[in-house]
């Protein structure tokens, strides 16, 4: 998809450069002259929006660096120093905690755009793979630096998710230790949660080149789910997708920044501002919200190793996710029963979000476990069998046919209208 | 297919059902603090400095005889967007309190009167002998108390917060806090040394009512009234919490002009450039 490069370097320096290195050809392969399909709607901005979020968490985060400081008894009161004292400390602050929540929820918002146009079938298994494997670094960086101000729920908070690893027969005790460097989470725990909370996004980053590499030998996949057969089908990456993809950061950045500076604690926990305190446990001990619907999976397993499995098992089935949705067609546009268990699954993890976050007792309780099951049912059991028994919708003969006889969803339009005249039945 | 949608329509409504159905179960016992209208509160909200040289009064007289406020100087009470007092007024306050300094050329701890640069002198060297003279309850720091204090919004006031701006749980707390103490109700076990108050989660709570009526005199002829000063010490203390609150609103404001016109521009020039797509079907040329 990708195709050869048609840079001609204007100078007569990038010539001689490009004959060296040929960079500005692969920039330019991939991010001007890549064809990407016209029919994009603009859930397709958040890949662009997420590589955003990643700059500014690093950029943010390298300067609180150089005022944090971190030591159990300090890291605190540093992080109150950024807060007052520091120049506009407050924002960098702000936008980075704020900043991560932003990172997940575009994050979520580009993993469900996924399931419900089939981005992950053949051939983009690995891409999605990649995805999986970015998701699960997000998750872990997230964690690590949620600890670091060293707030009542960073510290029980990191408690309760490293006393996960106590739940491995034999060696579950020992290796806990050795996360914590020592025998209770304390300072050799937060000098390494610090360390690998400033690696990890580098990790990502790293990682990201080669999503970004695999969408690009893969070719982008599109709300009708057809690859792209003539040059009709697609229009350059420059101007057409920057130009969105610009609009939508810019747009997301509204939202954002409307957090940052009218409601920036409403995402974090009060608890978090009163210092660590071993001796004192936090009357609900409540994870960030964006792993409330794996903490509520965690805690309707009343055995401790087999809820931590159900947990972990959560996010590594959606590596699987491409096998066991055995329908041939991709986008859930044309697979009118796939469409309606597609947003059960989004109001089902949506429900084990806000239960995690209530205290696991009574209700709350039978209800997460319901949920939980629906949560594997839909992936072991609804989606091998829709692929087997829907009756799908015919499909468009070319993404240019599609937009020509639905001119509305070209540019712009949330929701591909399906076709029904004259498609190619699968 | 309509067997089909109503099996999705039907997982979809007993899932409902279930999570719906929770919250009946679940205990709920303290009732919500009432919300108050404060000068700080939304997209525009500035600190009534008035009310906060009001609020550290009451603070200075009266809490500070028990809860430190380590985190802030002197300094900070001349410093725009908080109480802004004078630096003179400032220099004259923080001359009265004695901070511990040294070791001198002698090797010497030694005591002086604070300058503006020092932190506010805490009432207890340390947390054991703040335990020791309060009965075994320790009473908190004031410095980020008031972002530390909340209450749970429940479903669906949480997602209303978002839009309305609604970020001060904490302050509405500590002036219900110190409207809440009764006499508990009948068949209520109080603990030894604990104070009933219809707030305090448990109701129990080690700190005896701390102020009344009439307890501190205000100069600018606001009434002393318990209701003015609970009001004005929240006031205080959310300032304290969040010093920069008004550079943040401030900025926030300019940001979002800046943003939104910036999407705008960028939205049409897209939409110019789209209109000009090789092989645009004849419907968009």
């Amino acid at each position: 998809m990708s195709g050869h490069s048609t840079y001609q370097p204007q100078s007569r320096f990038m010539q001689w450069f490009e004959s060296r290195l040929p960079i500005g050809g692969l920039v330019h392969s991939s991010f001007v002259a890549y064809p990407t399909p016209r029919n994009l709607n603009y859930w397709w901005t958040f890949g662009a929006i997420l590589s955003f979020m990643l700059g500014v968490q690093i950029v943010t985060g390298i300067i609180l660096v150089m005022h944090y400081t971190p030591h159990v008894d300090m890291a605190f009161n540093s992080v109150e120093h950024i807060m007052r004292d520091v120049n506009y400390g407050w924002l960098l602050r702000y936008l980075h905690s704020n900043g991560a929540s932003m990172f997940f929820v575009a994050v979520y918002i580009h993993m469900f755009r996924g399931l419900y146009y089939g981005s992950y079938k053949a051939p983009r298994e690995v891409l999605w793979i990649l995805g999986v494997i970015i998701y699960l670094l997000m998750m872990a960086t997230g964690f690590l630096g949620y600890t670091l101000p060293w707030g009542q729920m960073s510290f029980w908070g990191a408690t309760v998710i490293t006393n996960f690893f106590s739940a491995i027969p034999l060696v579950g005790e020992s290796i806990t230790t050795w996360l914590w460097g020592g025998y209770a989470v304390g300072n050799p725990t937060l000098n390494r949660f610090f360390s690998l909370h400033y690696l990890l996004p580098f990790v990502i980053a790293g990682v990201v080149v080669l999503h970004v590499w695999a969408l690009h030998v893969a070719g982008q996949n599109n709300p009708t789910g057809v690859e792209p057969k003539s040059d009709r089908d697609t229009v350059p990456f420059t101007p057409y997708a920057t130009m969105k993809d610009a609009f939508m950061v810019v747009a997301f950045c509204v939202v954002f920044a409307w957090f940052v500076f009218y409601v920036p604690n409403y995402l974090g926990h009060a608890d978090n501002y009163i210092q660590a305190n071993p001796g004192v446990t936090p009357a609900h001990i409540v994870p960030e919200w964006y792993y409330l619907p794996f903490y509520a999976i965690l805690r309707s397993i009343p055995n401790k190793l087999a809820g931590v499995i159900a947990m972990f098992g959560s996010i590594a089935i959606l590596a699987f996710v491409p096998w066991l949705d055995t329908s041939k067609v991709r986008s859930a546009n044309y697979r009118p029963l796939y469409r309606q268990f597609f947003w059960v699954f989004v109001v089902v993890c949506i429900l084990l979000g806000w239960l995690g976050s209530k205290p696991a007792e009574g209700g709350y309780v039978i209800g997460a476990r319901i949920l939980t099951a629906y949560y594997f049912i839909h992936f072991l059991i609804i989606l091998p069998l829709l692929g087997l028994l829907e009756k799908t919708k015919p499909l468009p003969q070319s993404i240019y046919d599609s937009v020509l006889k639905h001119p509305t969803s070209a540019g712009g339009k949330l929701e591909g209208e399906p076709v029904t005249a004259s498609g190619r039945k699968s | 297919m309509t067997k089909q949608r109503s099996l999705a329509a039907l997982v979809f409504a007993g899932a409902f059902a279930i999570v719906a159905s929770a919250p009946a179960l679940a205990a709920e016992e303290t009732p919500h603090p009432p919300r108050q209208s404060w000068s700080f509160a939304g997209p525009f909200g500035t600190f009534d400095r008035a009310q906060l040289q009001r609020g550290f009064k009451v603070y200075h007289e009266v809490c500070a005889a028990c809860h430190s406020m380590h985190l802030l100087s002197f300094r900070n009470l001349s410093e725009p967007g908080g109480p802004e007092f004078t630096k003179a007024q400032v220099a004259a306050l923080a001359a009265q309190a004695k901070v511990q300094d040294g070791p001198n050329d002698a090797g010497e701890m030694f005591e002086r009167a604070a300058r503006p640069a020092d932190r506010f002198p805490s009432p207890f060297p340390n947390d054991n002998a703040a335990r020791a003279a309060n009965g075994g309850a320790l009473p908190p720091d004031f410095s980020v108390l008031a972002k530390a204090r909340s209450y749970e919004r429940g479903f669906p006031w949480f997602i209303f917060d978002i839009f309305t701006q609604y970020q001060e749980q904490g302050v509405d707390y500590i002036v219900a806090l110190l409207h809440g103490y009764e006499e508990p109700p009948q068949g209520f076990a109080l603990p030894e040394g604990a104070n009933y108050n219809k707030f305090f989660p448990g109701h129990a709570l080690g700190m005896p009512k701390p102020i009344e009526d009439g307890r501190v005199e205000y100069t600018d002829g606001t009434p002393g009234t318990l209701d003015n000063y609970s009001k004005d010490v929240a006031a205080f203390m959310m300032w304290a919490a969040e010093p920069h609150l008004e550079a943040r609103k401030r900025i926030g404001f300019q940001t979002m002009i800046f943003l939104l016109v910036f999407a705008g521009l960028l939205y049409f020039a897209k939409k110019k450039v789209w209109s000009t797509a090789p092989h645009a079907p004849e419907q968009h040329a």
